[in-house]
């Protein structure tokens, strides 16, 4: 039994949803190796020799992964393949992009967005929202999987020795090409890692607002932004903000809601936060019933309040 | 050019699920089912793309029990021209829905095969990706924005760290994401169209699949149970709970 983990990297070095589908790797049994099929991408594979518990690191480097297109990463992982008895992805826009790719090719069912390994086939996944935990057993040789970050420790990234092996890169599929992309830069911990979010939901009107009441907050906690999906549906917050089921999924260990009702895809991004703290001025709002500690008030006072009181 | 665009019955997104008390699973007796919502945007955005006259035929396609006509029925109130039906009433995977799909994109030949991302039931995020993987197909998954420009689909996708936009070569697989369009209401004469268009209905042995599960559901649980929290009367309190109490700052 040998695991195989696709590495989250930009080529310079490897992303920390990496170290969680490690651990998640480690615990279906044997080896773990990692992928990194990237562009220039020794850096990221020096790194990923680095973790601590893996084995082995497969290199493999072509301008057809600068970007990491599908169809040419799958291709990748499928050429390599035949070797483990279970390939895992972090649950991560990349990772759900590639992963049922493979499965498919591989003739596979494919387990989304586990949250344990009970045994080296059986799984827990969330569904309904994360309104039901799902444990499901698969009989295929090859289990594909993606990994729910937070439902892991990351493995540590230094304390490792592994070998790197280059292997030639598989071709460009052809059949599509990457135009462009509006990442933004920012300074502020990764949401998906942060140790404290403060989110704003739609009650905060506008995009000056949201940026004029939640920035100030967030760089008080040294927190991460997040966002209902009224708020970034409204335009008053980046799409790559929204918390919920089909957005990002967090676990910090404070999480404060600002102006969020709480619909129940947005719980199902942020229910499993250590301690939940929300500020709303309708008593009835449905995030009270996860919150530890609910302030009933008006955010635009509150909120600013809270950070002179900090 | 033809659009298929496969669509799921799902329970409603706004009914929040319990689990059966002797956990095999989800009690959705007697509960409303509707089109899966990324569905509904898959369907919007091939009916305007055929208002644009980019595309010329939009046919729905649905995977289950009888009662999945009723979302058909809805797709084509929409405005989708055609539907298929692919009953059974055996639990279908992801893996087996691309296997379906893959028998009818060989014998249709659509250029564009829009569909949502994932089913808000299973959560799993993975029928276009295998139906693409299965016809050779490039994808583009979690589309906000879908132009298509001489032969190919240039597609805006939500990633995790803001939006980037491909240029795919067709036929091609695209997936919907929240932001891609609103779905039109649907009025009634198109409801009233709608029950007069055209639905064909055929079996999983048809088209030559075996549709058998490959991942077998051994429980189902409840979540982990949040303990109850409080209300706290200001912002001093809540400050001073979060510092002695809590410890998170």
């Amino acid at each position: 039994m040998t695991s195989l983990v696709i590495a989250e990297h930009d080529h310079a070095s490897i992303k920390g949803a990496t170290l969680n589908t490690v651990t998640a790797a480690a615990a279906c049994g044997g080896d773990v190796h990692v992928l990194v099929a990237g562009h220039n991408a020794g850096a990221a594979a020096a790194a990923a020799a680095q973790i601590a518990g893996v084995a082995k690191v497969i290199h493999a480097d072509s301008a057809a992964f600068a970007n990491g297109l599908a169809e040419n990463v799958a291709a990748q992982v499928l050429a390599i393949a035949a070797n483990y008895s279970h390939i895992l992805f972090p649950a991560t826009a990349s990772g759900k992009n590639v992963a049922p790719r493979v499965a498919a090719k591989l003739d596979v069912g494919q387990i989304s967005d586990i949250t344990k390994v009970e045994s080296p086939d059986t799984f827990e996944r969330p569904i309904y929202a994360g309104n039901a935990i799902a444990t499901v057993q698969s009989a295929d040789a090859t289990k594909v999987i993606t990994v729910r970050t937070t439902g892991f420790d990351p493995a540590a990234a230094t304390g490792g020795a592994a070998a790197v092996d280059a292997v030639s890169a598989t071709a460009d599929s052809g059949k599509s090409s990457f135009v462009g992309s509006e990442i933004a830069k920012s300074d502020r911990p990764e949401l998906t890692a942060a140790k404290i979010i403060v989110s704003g939901g739609r009650a905060l009107g506008s995009s000056e607002k949201f940026s004029e009441v939640m920035t100030p907050l967030a760089d008080k906690l040294g927190a991460a932004l997040g966002a209902s999906r009224a708020a970034v549906d409204a335009g008053y917050a980046p799409n790559d903000w929204q918390v919920g089921q089909t957005g990002k999924i967090v676990a910090p260990q404070l999480y404060v809601a600002c102006g969020i009702s709480g619909a129940i895809q947005h719980l199902a991004g942020m229910k499993d936060s250590k301690v939940i703290v929300a500020i709303n001025k309708d008593p009835e709002a449905p995030i009270f019933s996860v919150a530890d500690y609910g302030l009933e008030a008006d955010l635009f006072a509150a909120v600013p309040e809270l950070i002179s009181t900090l | 050019m033809k659009a298929l665009v496969p669509v799921k019955r799902v329970v409603d997104y706004n009914v929040k699920v319990r689990v059966k008390s002797d956990n095999s699973g989800v009690d959705i007796a007697n509960v409303k089912m509707s089109m899966n919502p990324f569905d509904e945007i898959a369907v919007e955005e091939a009916v305007r793309l055929k208002e644009k006259g980019v595309v010329t035929e939009v046919i729905a396609v649905s995977c289950g029990v009888a009662q999945c006509q009723e979302t058909l029925r809805t797709a084509m109130a929409i405005g989708a021209d055609r539907a298929i039906l692919v009953e059974t009433t055996e639990e279908l995977q992801p893996l087996a829905v691309a296997k379906l799909l893959k028998a009818l994109v060989d014998k249709e030949q659509p250029q564009l095969i829009i569909l949502g991302k994932q089913a808000i039931d299973d959560d799993c995020n993975q029928t276009g990706q295998m139906l693409a993987a299965l016809a050779d197909l490039p994808q583009a998954t979690f589309a906000s924005k879908v132009e298509v420009v001489d032969g190919k689909a240039h597609v805006t996708r939500e990633v995790d760290g803001g939006l980037e936009t491909l240029a795919i070569s067709l036929p091609a697989v695209i997936t919907t994401d929240l932001r891609l369009n609103e779905p039109r209401y649907v009025t009634l004469p198109n409801i009233m169209k709608a029950k007069k268009k055209q639905l064909d209905v055929v079996k999983p042995e048809d088209l030559g699949v075996d549709v058998a599960p490959r991942i077998k559901t051994l429980k189902v649980s409840e979540p982990p149970k949040r303990s109850a929290g409080i209300k706290v009367p200001d912002v001093a309190t809540l400050v001073a709970k979060l510092k002695t109490e809590a410890k998170v700052i």
